[in-house]
């Protein structure tokens, strides 16, 4: 297809715009943001950036939340592969119905929760904990992620199965040496929507967790003061929760792109 | 292929039913709760049936809000599907591009989701923004925060922005999983690229691809945060939507009785859309199966 | 119907892994190739070649006289059968079959023709309306290897391993319908295996390749009886051939304390040669003699399998003059004989089935028979 090589780098560049706006509020005073319009910083300052880093309480945040999200992340995933592999190799009493159920979890409005489960957490004392988060989150996470590898595993012939313990394979060698190589698109992406959703998630981080496990972006929203909306320090924040994710994409992305290995079965 | 049925495999679905389960069902009971009752003071309800969901299905301003959302949520479907399936098919497969477009790509996705809506806000004005001033510049009379349609523009356009990634890397996974062995016989057998489309690809994504429209229907229909920070749903209530209506009752006008009511109408509207998507796009796949 | 060439053909993947080292080769119209060897020995790479799906880093590929090095596959009438069955699940198998014609616009009507034909030729006839999902794997390999007969212009058709996610019964009864194939469509078959078993029975002439070169070529017969290389005699036969260090006499090879007479011109050959000396003779040949006959060596029998159709008796023999440097040897017996572990057992190297190899070349006395081995 001609042309279309540069398809890609043309949408990129145009969804990379108002990253750069981020960018550029960051290293702003608050007077020049609302102030007039400039394409570029005319006086660059680092002090959103230091108020940032100054603060304990910033970094502090930044762990908790990714503590609780890489929690999420690792149980959705864990809990979710043999549940995959279930749904996409046997049929079992209430199989559909079960499927469709994890499904609606996803769907629930978020806001409908907030109340319940802040009386749950509470009750059993994981409050303002990262796990009260972490667990929290799995409720809209691991039926994702079951939904997802189910897709990817169902891409997978049987025969491999089979072929697997003819050859005198256990089920958990031939899981963790056959199969799981060969849905690692599907892990990747997995892995990369549990942390993508828990990051950014704002409202039950903010109402299962009150001091101490309190989350980045919960502070973030914290950036009100006397004089109104901190916005510079807003956004060099924003460019600051970028960071991890684009680590995590990075990582992940050879999962993604790898695809599909068969060859010398 | 054929399933063996196997009533073990429960075992392997016992930790996920547990986790969910947990979660899930006694919040859900306590929003029954809520719907039902008419809370007075600390120990007094009253169990009033139906009254708070006839009350909440009668409100006008439930029907405006409703309305706008279908229409919202129908717009992202039709224009977030085909570009996050186009972009996926024309980003590099390999190499150090592929690394860095597929983090770029992400990118909008890893904003916090107020953060989204205060970079458009920004962006957007016409005084001090980059795409105000653009537009501008370029003769639109553009001004979100007075004139709705381009309110509604410019919500369409900051969610296609912030969401075309997630379809995007769902059919860029699902694509990578296609053999070689299936583009090699292709160029073999003499096929067209829009033949490759659509005989090998496309049928390969139908799985990724009604992941994907499940969840951009469920993520719109519930879509808060963003366009309240944006607009904050105005001009008027050009752009509220029903989980701003939903906020608004509960925690506006702190009417816990109606908000529970339609929480449960607004989650079984949500259900019901996703059984007709998931059995419509199932069984599609189920004939090609 | 095709006569290929490759001339100078190497190849080289990028990353510098050589995969193919240079060579020269003709596959005629009509016959049968396959090509053996191993995982990695470059047999994958050399088919796509051929196909054009892999432009090689040097040389040239002809077709029928014609320089086809630049051309892509749809344009070289080749067709090619993968490892996986590529079927196109939307559609129905006729549709399958048919694809190709309909991406060349071949008429409607000859496509009904063409693609009846072939769905009778491949025993699917009663399948053509049904949807192509669900099949079972050979079946869709079936249609994989309709697609590329289908086309009347296809000169060859190639083959890479495309029996391996079959299951046994089904792979012998696809054997047998390629052979039919084969002898009622005049098309040059290029198949690639590591299974000898299908190569030899498959095709007319075996292309036996290691390590990126072509190590010999022949019928497989001449393979089996005649290797050319230690390579070939060791792939080539179940079990492969024994291989017993030796040095050489003018008239002998010593093995041991044994003497074997061997061609004089072989022994003069071998003295002169470079690189160490085996005798090799395949399990099949060696012959239970009396004691002490000329020509046998002494061996201690190891262990015995049962195979129903034949022995196989695993047997030590000394490399050393007395009883030192135990070396093992295998020989296949007939059904029904009776030995036992820790029996002495004499065996001979019959002359015309044994060979002496010099660092890995077989030494002839005869200068053309070695004319077909490459190396």
């Amino acid at each position: 297809m001609k042309g279309s090589r540069f398809l890609a780098p043309l949408y990129l560049f145009a969804s990379f715009v108002p990253i750069y706006w981020l960018v550029c509020m960051s290293f702003k005073t608050n007077e020049e943001i609302l102030g007039k319009f400039t394409f570029f910083p005319t006086s660059p300052t680092l002090d959103n950036y230091s108020t940032i880093f100054t603060d304990s309480s910033w970094s502090q945040s930044y762990l908790n939340s990714i503590t609780y999200v890489t929690i999420n992340t690792v149980l959705s995933v864990l809990v979710a592969l043999p549940a995959a592999y279930a749904f996409s190799r046997y049929r079992f009493l209430g199989d559909k119905h079960l499927f469709f159920w994890l499904l609606t979890n996803r769907m629930s409005p978020p806001a409908v929760f907030l109340l319940p489960f802040f009386q749950l957490y509470s009750s059993i004392g994981l409050f303002d904990t990262p796990w009260a988060v972490a667990l929290a989150h799995t409720l809209f996470t691991v039926p994702l992620a079951v939904w997802i590898l189910e897709g990817f595993m169902s891409g997978i012939p049987r025969e491999i199965d089979e072929t697997a313990y003819l050859d005198g394979y256990s089920f958990a060698r031939f899981f963790v040496r056959i199969f799981l190589p060969l849905v690692r698109s599907g892990v990747g992406v997995t892995a990369f929507f549990c942390f993508m959703f828990s990051w950014v998630e704002l409202l039950l981080a903010r109402t299962l967790t009150s001091v101490d496990a309190k989350p980045i972006a919960v502070t973030m929203t914290r950036t009100v003061s006397a004089a109104g909306m901190d916005w510079g320090v807003l956004a060099a924040a924003g460019v600051l929760t970028l960071i991890p994710g684009a680590i995590v994409i990075g990582f992940v992305r050879n999962y993604i792109a790898k695809g599909f290995a068969l060859g010398r079965v | 292929m054929d399933k063996p049925i196997n009533h073990r495999a429960w075992f392997l679905v016992t930790p996920v039913v547990a986790i969910v389960a947990f979660s899930a069902v006694i919040p859900l009971m306590t929003v029954v709760n809520y719907s039902v009752q008419d809370i007075l003071g600390p120990d007094q309800r009253i169990f009033v049936g139906t009254d708070w969901f006839q009350k909440v299905l009668h409100d006008p301003e439930l029907h405006g809000a409703l309305l706008r959302q279908i229409v919202f949520s129908l717009a992202i479907l039709a224009i977030q599907l085909p570009l996050g399936v186009g972009l996926a098919l024309v980003l590099p497969r390999e190499g150090w591009r592929s690394s860095l477009s597929l983090v770029l790509v992400s990118l909008p996705l890893l904003i916090p989701w107020n953060v989204v809506g205060t970079i458009w806000q920004v962006f957007g004005r016409g005084d001090i923004g980059l795409g105000g001033v653009a537009l501008n510049a370029l003769g639109i009379d553009y001004n979100y925060t007075a004139n709705a349609l381009h309110a509604w523009l410019t919500v369409v356009v900051m969610d296609v922005w912030h969401w075309t990634p997630l379809v995007a890397l769902l059919a860029y996974a699902g694509l990578r999983a296609v053999p070689d062995a299936f583009y090699q016989a292709a160029k073999i057998d003499g096929a067209s690229r829009w033949a490759i489309f659509r005989y090998i690809e496309l049928p390969k994504l139908s799985g990724v691809l009604t992941i994907a429209v499940l969840l951009r229907f469920m993520d719109s229909f519930t879509i808060y945060t963003e366009p309240f920070v944006l607009t904050g749903g105005g001009p008027g209530n050009s752009t509220t939507f029903l989980s701003q209506y939903l906020a608004t009752i509960a925690v506006g006008r702190f009417d816990l009785g109606p908000a529970a009511a339609f929480s449960l109408v607004y989650f079984l509207v949500i259900l019901l859309f996703s059984y007709i998507f998931y059995t419509a796009m199932n069984s599609k796949g189920e004939a090609g199966k | 119907m095709a006569r290929i060439e490759l001339r100078g053909i190497s190849h080289t993947y990028a990353g510098g892994t050589p995969a193919l080292k240079p060579l020269e080769m003709v596959w005629e119209d009509g016959g049968s190739y396959a090509l053996l060897g191993p995982s990695g020995c470059g047999k994958t790479t050399l088919l796509n070649i051929i196909s054009g799906l892999l432009r090689p880093t040097v040389g040239a590929v002809l077709i029928d006289g014609k320089d086809v090095t630049r051309a892509p596959p749809e344009e070289r009438n080749i067709a090619q059968v993968f490892q996986f069955p590529v079927v196109y699940d939307t559609m129905t198998v006729f549709d399958n079959l048919a694809f190709p014609l309909r991406n060349r616009r071949v008429p409607e009507g000859e496509i009904r023709k063409r693609v009846e034909q072939i769905g009778e030729l491949l025993e699917m006839s009663h399948q053509l309306g049904r949807r192509a999902r669900g099949l079972s794997a050979d079946e869709l390999q079936k249609i994989s290897l309709g697609r590329g007969l289908v086309r009347k212009d296809v000169a060859a058709i190639l083959f890479d391993e495309p029996l391996t996610v079959i299951d046994p019964h089904a792979k012998w009864l696809l054997r047998r319908k390629l052979k039919q194939i084969h002898q009622a469509t005049p098309v040059t078959l290029v198949y690639v295996t590591h299974d000898q078993v299908e190569a030899l029975t498959l095709a007319d002439r075996v292309v036996v390749m290691n390590e990126g070169s072509v190590v010999q070529q022949g019928s497989p017969e001449d393979l089996f009886e005649r290797p050319a290389h230690t390579f070939v005699g060791h792939f080539i036969g179940s079990p492969g051939m024994n291989f017993l260090p030796c040095t050489v006499e003018e008239d002998a090879a010593v093995v041991g304390a044994h003497r074997v007479p061997l061609d004089a011109n072989v022994c003069a050959k071998a003295r002169v040669a470079k690189g160490p000396l085996v005798l090799g003779v395949r399990p099949e040949f060696l012959r239970r003699v009396e004691p002490e006959s000329r020509g046998a060596i002494r061996t201690t029998v190891s262990h015995v399998e049962e195979l129903g159709t034949h022995v196989i008796a695993s047997a030590s023999y000394s490399g050393g003059a007395d009883e030192q440097d135990p070396k093992e040897l295998k020989v296949k017996l007939p059904e029904g004989t009776k030995v036992r572990a820790g029996e002495t057992l004499w065996l001979e190297l019959p002359l015309s089935r044994t060979t002496l190899y010099a660092d890995g070349q077989a030494v002839s006395g005869d200068a053309a028979v070695r004319a077909e081995s490459h190396g």
